[in-house]
């Protein structure tokens, strides 16, 4: 049976706006919960460049991508948002009473008044190397995670990649295929070094295989791959093959976003620039995944989009309330708020 | 001054570049398919080119952390450059790429 969560507000999204925006609804009293792809906060700041500095966040004359995130994860924490992580939302349905369900692929519903999607460049998905009819295969031989370690059992499997990802699948799945043949570009690996030393260990054992080279084409019927063609500083090269794991690291899909039934501008989702709001009432969408005349994909304008959809959002939650615009500097109401009053 | 681009679909086009941008940007402000999702910080390769062989001398060979980058596409080639770490320049007028098919959106 699903889990069913209630809440206010459903942020889609925890790169920094959507965290920000955690703020923002939290000073009026606004109770949200996160859902994302990834593993952890941050979105691009965490998975792309936690280590880059960014200059032009205002007040912070450098600031890497994790400090930035660490000091949003600290700011918000006196509202207590909820965070759901590995996870993707599949479907956004309105309800009747102007309400939203949102269904995610880890079998969950959540129920809300108000959904932000603050989704930057879509969700985070591995990225396919390009190569033909490689979707033919995809969930059949051709895999970009090890779901269960049981589908590669007795196989002869080609991993692709330098990175940990590669080498640690690597010598988990050796005990348990038939062969394993590691691919990767150069004799150069991005990996723990141990992990690196014990792959070559078992190469000079004659327990895997390891050449240079790229993927060129997959031969295979009905989704089942038979062979790998590599092209290799050596000339080209077949490789039996009936499971192939590439290990690309992760791209940007916008995803199940675009069936939301939201206007949609070359991949961004239109909003006005009072609410920030899509063409469905109660869906917001805030940070580099909108689109407006002027936009600016930067983090400061997430920042002031999250500030003016949580006034909007929050006539929803609480219709005729009247809201009283107040400054975390003076307001003892706010302080106490943020636990320092 | 000038770049020539060819697109994945084989089209050309003479784009114009001002000194100090990056040829990366240049494409990607003519509207041309290239993804460019990390914006230019050098953590993601859709980006990615290949310069035309008369001009590799001039456009030198990628750093450590660009082949490192360069290890999640999967069609690098000798000539592969990440167009993010190229600046334009006046040496660089007249310059050749295609853009690989790693670099293009969805």
């Amino acid at each position: 049976m699903s889990t069913e969560i209630t809440t206010d507000v459903v942020v889609i999204g925890a790169g920094p706006c959507g965290l920000f925006a955690a703020f923002e609804l939290g000073l009026l009293d606004l109770k949200c919960h996160f859902i994302d792809i990834l593993d952890r906060p941050g979105g691009q700041c965490a998975e792309l460049y936690p280590e880059k500095p960014i200059y032009d966040i205002p007040g912070f004359p450098v600031v890497t991508g994790q400090q930035l995130t660490d000091n949003l994860m600290a700011q918000i924490a006196p509202f207590s948002p909820e965070f759901h992580f590995n996870r993707m939302v599949n479907s956004i349905e309105k309800q009747a009473d102007g309400s939203f369900k949102l269904a995610t692929d880890a079998d969950e519903i959540f129920n809300c008044k108000v959904v932000v999607i603050a989704a930057g460049g879509g969700s985070f998905q591995p990225k396919r190397p390009p190569v033909e009819n490689i979707e033919a295969f995809e969930n059949k031989s051709v895999f970009y995670s090890v779901r269960k370690m049981d589908d590669f059992r007795g196989q002869d499997l080609v991993i692709v990649g330098g990175g940990d990802s590669a080498l640690d699948w690597t010598l988990n799945l050796q005990p348990i295929v038939r062969s394993l043949t590691l691919v990767h570009r150069r004799a150069v690996f991005k990996a723990a070094p141990a992990s690196v030393n014990k792959m070559q260990e078992l190469v000079g054992e004659g327990k895997i295989n390891f050449l240079t080279g790229q993927i060129a084409k997959l031969d295979g019927e009905d989704g089942q791959i038979n062979h790998v063609h590599l092209t290799t500083d050596a000339g080209d090269l077949s490789v039996p093959a009936t499971r192939l794991l590439p290990f690309f690291g992760l791209t940007m899909k916008l995803g199940p976003v675009a069936d939301w039934g939201l206007e949609l501008n070359d991949n961004t989702i239109v909003v006005d620039t009072e609410k920030f709001q899509t063409s469905v009432p109660g869906i917001f969408a805030i940070g580099d995944i909108n689109s407006y005349p002027g936009k600016l994909k930067l983090i400061l304008s997430g920042f002031h989009e999250a500030a003016l959809m949580a006034q909007a959002a929050k006539a929803i939650v609480a219709p005729g309330e009247r809201v009283v615009f107040q400054y975390t500097t003076s307001s003892t109401k706010l302080q106490k708020k943020l636990g320092v009053a | 001054m000038i770049i020539h681009v060819t697109d994945q679909a084989g089209e050309n086009h003479a784009l114009e570049g001002l000194e100090g941008w990056r040829v990366m940007e240049v494409i990607r402000d003519w509207g041309l398919n290239i993804k460019a999702e990390c914006g230019g910080a050098l953590s993601c390769a859709t980006c990615h080119v290949y310069v035309d062989a008369e001009w590799m001398d001039v456009v030198g060979a990628p750093s450590d952390e660009e082949e490192d980058r360069l290890d999640s596409v999967g069609d690098v080639k000798a000539n592969s450059r990440l167009s993010c770490q190229i600046l334009m320049s006046d040496a660089l007028d007249g310059l050749k790429v295609t853009l690989a098919a790693s670099a293009a959106k969805d």
